[in-house]
């Protein structure tokens, strides 16, 4: 019975064990309560019972004296559970009646006993008085020869009743205690167990099983509810935790080519001629390309951070119209140097969506960059920036007729630093996409390669429309 | 490979001549040691503080033209400085260095008091343009109406541009590059300042979007004239100064 100890460890049976005892007192309190009210109202009847009795004895008395009212209180204690009856003289002779000795100074007073007292009847052993053994109340009073009467009642039946009712209740609580002990023993031994369970996978998962997942019962209850969130937070850590060891990987890659490059150059000035000029020269290269390493890692270190935010705080209307004609009118000229027609797509809807203007707006930039440089070089190279609303969904399209991303390689396009073979030659982190889906993220929403129709690449910034962001 | 900018080249290539007091409050003595001597170099004081309750001593007690402030400093944290400097009514302008990288600090940095906001890693070129412009000394940081430069004339109210008293036809883009240009002028911005201040979005443009624009300002404004206006700083940005 190891169990039961841990079992009062748990909330439930601490709780339960509050409320057992907040209603026992309540119950207690109530029937303690009603059996007085019933004891109160036997009292009653008892008492107009014994006055109705006096009354026929005072009226015996006065139709035929003394003699007949012994007579009567003769027979009528010989009846069986007889109520008592007592005559004596002023001097405390007893004269007739069925009550053998009394506590002392109850015939003193006339009028009805205020509290039950004890006596003996004839025939039972001595010492009841003393020993309490019966209880009664009675009403005294005198007849007009000074002659004293006593009529009484015993009150062995209320307090019987009283009894009956303790009894009962004690039963009662016990098997309301047992069965509750039963019900904490059943109750809290499964949920133990599925606790168990969960610390036992929470254990396996903490000994470096990322990929364990916490038991679902399929219940649906608090349990699994409970268990789906922590799996669903272990999906998320499991996701960073693979975006960490991604940029790590990425990191010590494409960082460590540069780097290595810029060492050499280094030691290759140093190695040469004192030259003035040359030392110059090769300072200015390691500068400028220190500069494009700060730029990568910069790249780097914001997608992180808008991989590991969320948008819940510091999220405000964007007007995606305004966003899309600030970067259309920031890349024209560029696009029209490369010999690419830079269009907004006729028709803009005005869209608003809850987010962060500037990631929404570098996330475009990137996409539109790409699509301009990797259509320039098509004849009559065209990139069309869309925006479209609809009941489900508001999406900004760029559209390219450049050479496009072949489809077994459209997925491993947002990956950092991935630059598919076809592009190695181009300038670029290779972090644009990476960005712009992580924007999409972070806005509840998704990034969409397509292809376009004529072969280029589309490009969709696809936001949820409505509370889901 | 475009040529890369040193310090000297502002103070030398473009006569600069607004020397500043910078108070520098940063806890990484290499760096700031580092930093001093390129502030040097580009003809400018530093003084140094390496915690925040020194930095805000003397930062309360010195008249400095520009504060550049870590913003994680050892007993007490930069934002904190700066908040208590505002509301000590001290409005030297104030530029953060932070390595932090959350999504909005930039405008909790920013809401904190400060004027300008640079996250590292960063070039020294783009931290001396901030540093330059923020400097108030140089006393153009006042919007004016009217921006001249040389026989270069921008008016901000009737929205019009002539040199040499001929009229320039301008985009509205255009316009406020160059209306922020010749609010600078004298002064080197970097393209980053400039997709700041006139784009309005704080990212670092990957390509040379910035460039193509400049260089349209440019044909519209010195086509047809002699002498240039708008310079290229090398590896930094651009400057706006008569020759």
């Amino acid at each position: 019975m190891a169990a039961v100890p841990a079992i009062m460890k748990t909330t439930a049976a601490r709780l339960s064990a509050l409320y057992l005892v907040l209603f026992s007192l309540c119950a207690v309190l109530l029937v303690f309560y009603m059996t007085g009210l019933s004891v109160r109202m036997l009292t009653v009847q008892t008492r107009e019972t014994i006055t109705e009795e006096a009354q026929g004895l005072a009226a015996a008395y006065q139709r035929g004296g003394l003699p007949y009212l012994v007579r009567m209180v003769e027979r009528r204690s010989r009846q069986p559970s007889a109520n008592l009856y007592l005559i004596t003289d002023p001097n405390g002779r007893v004269l007739a009646g069925n009550v053998e000795s009394l506590a002392p100074g109850v015939l003193d007073e006339a009028g009805w006993t205020t509290r039950p007292f004890a006596y003996q009847r004839y025939g039972e052993g001595p010492g009841a008085v003393a020993d309490g053994r019966h209880t009664a109340m009675a009403h005294v009073f005198r007849l007009p020869n000074r002659m004293i009467v006593l009529v009484g009642r015993d009150l062995g039946e209320p307090e019987r009743f009283r009894s009956v009712v303790r009894r009962a209740l004690v039963v009662a609580f016990g098997m309301m205690g047992l069965g509750a002990l039963l019900i904490w023993y059943v109750v809290g031994r499964r949920a133990l167990r599925r606790i168990d369970r969960v610390s036992e996978a929470s254990r396996r998962i903490m000994g470096g099983d990322l990929s364990g997942r916490l038991p679902v019962s399929g219940a649906g209850d608090e349990f699994d509810r409970l268990s789906a969130s922590l799996n669903a937070m272990l999906a998320r850590i499991a996701e960073l935790n693979d975006g960490l060891r991604q940029v790590s990987d990425s990191i010590a890659h494409d960082l460590k080519t540069p780097l290595t490059r810029l060492r050499n150059r280094a030691e290759a000035a140093l190695a040469g001629q004192p030259d003035p000029a040359e030392y110059r020269a090769a300072l200015e290269r390691t500068i400028a390309e220190s500069d494009q390493l700060i730029r990568t890692f910069n790249a780097i270190l914001m997608i992180s951070r808008v991989e590991a935010g969320h948008s819940a705080e510091a999220a405000e209307p964007v007007d995606l119209a305004a966003v899309v004609a600030d970067v259309v009118e920031l890349y024209e000229p560029l696009a029209e140097q490369q010999g690419v027609a830079l269009v907004a797509e006729a028709g803009a809807v005005p869209a608003t969506v809850e987010g962060n203007r500037e990631l929404i707006g570098q996330a475009l930039s990137n996409i539109v960059d790409n699509a301009i440089k990797y259509s320039a070089g098509t004849p009559a190279a065209r990139v069309a920036v869309g925006l479209a609303q609809d009941r489900t969904a508001t999406r900004i399209t760029v559209t390219d007729n450049g050479p496009g991303i072949p489809e077994e390689d459209r997925a491993r396009a947002t990956e950092r630093f991935v630059r598919l073979e076809a592009s190695r030659s181009q300038p670029g982190s290779g972090l644009g996409l990476s960005l712009a889906k992580a924007v999409m993220k972070f806005h509840g929403g998704r990034l969409e390669l397509a292809a376009a129709e004529g072969g280029g690449l589309a490009v969709a910034m696809v936001f949820s429309s409505g509370e889901g962001r | 490979m475009e040529p890369v900018a040193t310090p000297s080249d502002f103070a030398q290539d473009f006569g600069y001549k607004v020397a500043m007091k910078i108070l520098l409050i940063e806890d990484d003595r290499e760096a700031a040691d580092y930093l001093k001597k390129a502030f040097s170099e580009a003809g400018h004081t530093t003084h140094l503080a390496a915690d925040g309750e020194t930095g805000f001593a003397l930062a309360d007690s010195g008249d400095y033209d520009v504060f550049v402030i870590d913003r994680m400093l050892p007993r007490r944290d930069g934002l904190s400085v700066i908040a208590e400097l505002r509301e000590r009514g001290n409005e030297t302008p104030a530029l953060i260095l932070s390595a932090l990288g959350e999504v909005d600090d930039r405008v909790t940095g920013l809401r904190a008091g400060g004027d300008d906001y640079l996250t590292k890693p960063y070039a020294f070129s783009e931290l001396l343009a901030r540093v330059e412009v923020l400097n108030r000394r140089a006393g153009s940081k006042e919007v004016e109406t009217l921006y001249r430069v040389g026989d270069l004339e921008l008016d901000r109210l009737s929205h019009t541009v002539r040199r040499a008293g001929q009229e320039i036809v301008l985009q509205p883009r255009e316009f406020r590059l160059l209306e922020y240009l010749m609010r600078h002028a004298g002064q080197v911005v970097t393209r980053t300042m400039l997709l700041e201040n006139v784009w309005d979005y704080h990212f670092d443009p990957q390509t040379n979007v910035i460039d193509v624009h400049v260089s349209r300002l440019r044909g519209k404004i010195e086509r047809g004239f002699d002498r240039p206006v708008l310079h290229t700083v090398r590896g930094a940005g651009y400057v706006l100064r008569a020759e």
